[in-house]
């Protein structure tokens, strides 16, 4: 029963087929099986928050499930935030806040921050921090994430998006 | 980090569940959030010869309110669900309020309550919620259902008084008064890592005005959670008020066994535990008046 099992998973609106160990985590699936490698795994046990993406509208680390898991879930991964080679508005408002440097950390940034926008379209400040605490950014700092974030949600509110 | 080979299984109830880990033996796991077992695994730490995941049982989740205002948490729910759910915040303010202490939200999404009890790390949250709010933990296991007060399920570090092949099925909370004073307050270096001590508190008054029962509750100062009797006890009988709680401070802070590690020494666990109890207390009654 250690033995591949074959998998249905269902990723930024895609239905793909793969065959996994039952030790494979999500993360590792979809960056070696589904080719999607900009899920990044840093720590690989919690900590780190790169692995993030958002299972069933809810951001998870990907590198503390296993595939066998998600099988049944909607999986949205940065790949799925926005259309081929455009970005998302939290994406064009990371780039506009220079909230990025290497860039290692910003899947998991967007993921999250995505998800949180969906439970609280109108966060104060102290929510997107605390909303962010657990992606660690070695080299940007937090403040310019924290404004693109801001300003986002403050542009889809005007919007009415 | 990665985990080594595993079986896995993914049962639909409970009593499929318990039939598995009776075939799988000794070295199998129940897998609840997996948001502790998944990083043993990863570290190999834990070496589970197979898993039995318990995500896929509908019974062992939800929350709800009986006719006495108890309240029931399936053990499967997810920490992130108490924290939203609007209920809590009226059936038990300190456990809504202690519950956005614990890891980040994308752990809270996971994480389940009776996964948190079961691993009984001392600086856990939930199992000191539990241990002050006198909840009762519903188990079931080959030898059938029963259930264990929360003072005599924390048994030392990741030590509970569940046995071979059993599983939390539910949290009681007994009824919350609607008049009782309350505040859980924890410090960590930063957010969402583990506290290095945290404290719960409660107290109740009567028609007089004195204290008619109380409850403190230390994390992160012990192997397990602590109850901080000799501070309750300065409490019960007297008048609310900051002299008694400093009191009552200095005597729970007797009552802290803590450890020094990397994270703190054991002589700044005892002195922020006394100072926690203090503005715990103090905080609960001006909350409430």
């Amino acid at each position: 029963m250690t033995a591949d099992r074959r998998l249905t998973l269902h990723v930024n609106g895609i239905t793909h087929s793969c065959e996994v160990e039952p030790r494979m985590t999500l993360a590792d699936c979809l960056r070696e099986k589904l080719d999607l490698t900009g899920t990044h795994l840093g720590c690989e046990h919690g900590v780190c928050g790169a692995c993030t993406v958002i299972v069933d509208g809810a951001a998870v680390r990907s590198c503390l499930m296993f595939a066998v898991q998600a099988r049944d879930s909607m999986i949205t991964t940065v790949e799925g935030l926005a259309a081929s080679d455009t970005l998302s508005d939290l994406q064009q408002a990371f780039h506009d806040h220079f909230a990025l440097q290497c860039g290692f950390c910003t899947p998991g940034f967007l993921t999250t921050a995505e998800a949180f926008l969906s439970e609280n379209p109108s966060p104060t400040r102290g929510e997107v921090q605390s909303a962010i605490s657990g992606n660690i950014c070695r080299c940007t700092g937090y403040v310019p994430i924290i404004d693109a974030i801001v300003d986002t949600a403050k542009r889809r509110l005007e919007s009415g998006k | 980090m990665k985990p080594p080979k595993f079986d896995y299984f993914a049962p639909d109830s409970v009593e499929r569940a318990l039939a598995l880990i009776a075939e799988h033996g000794d070295h199998a796991r129940f897998l609840a959030g997996g948001q502790s077992l998944v990083p043993m695994m990863n570290f190999r730490v834990a070496t589970p010869s197979a898993l039995i995941d318990l995500n896929g049982i509908a019974d062992l989740r939800g929350i709800r309110i009986d006719d006495e205002h108890r309240l029931h948490i399936g053990a499967m729910t997810r920490t992130r669900e108490i924290e939203m759910d609007a209920q809590i915040a009226r059936a038990n303010p300190l456990l809504h309020a202690a519950v956005p202490n614990i890891a980040h939200m994308q752990i809270r999404n996971r994480g389940t309550i009776g996964g948190s009890l079961a691993h009984a790390d001392p600086a856990a949250e939930l199992p000191a919620i539990v241990l002050v709010c006198g909840a009762a933990i519903q188990i079931v296991g080959p030898g059938g259902r029963r259930s264990v007060g929360a003072m005599d399920f924390f048994e030392g570090i990741f030590e509970t008084a569940l046995r071979d092949g059993e599983i939390i099925s539910e949290i009681v909370f007994p009824t919350w008064p609607a008049a009782r004073s309350w505040a859980f307050d924890e410090i960590s270096r930063r957010e969402g890592d583990f506290a290095m001590v945290g404290i719960a508190a409660w107290f109740d008054l009567d028609a007089s005005g004195k204290i008619s029962a109380s409850g403190l509750a230390a994390i992160g100062a012990g192997d397990t959670p602590l109850r901080l009797s000799s501070g309750e006890q300065i409490l019960i009988g007297r008048s609310p008020g900051a002299d008694v709680f400093a009191r009552a401070a200095e005597a729970a802070a007797t009552d802290l066994q803590p450890a020094s590690d990397i994270h703190a020494s054991a002589e700044y666990r005892r002195e922020v535990g006394e100072v926690l109890v203090q503005r715990c207390l103090q905080t609960a009654w001006e909350r409430s008046s």
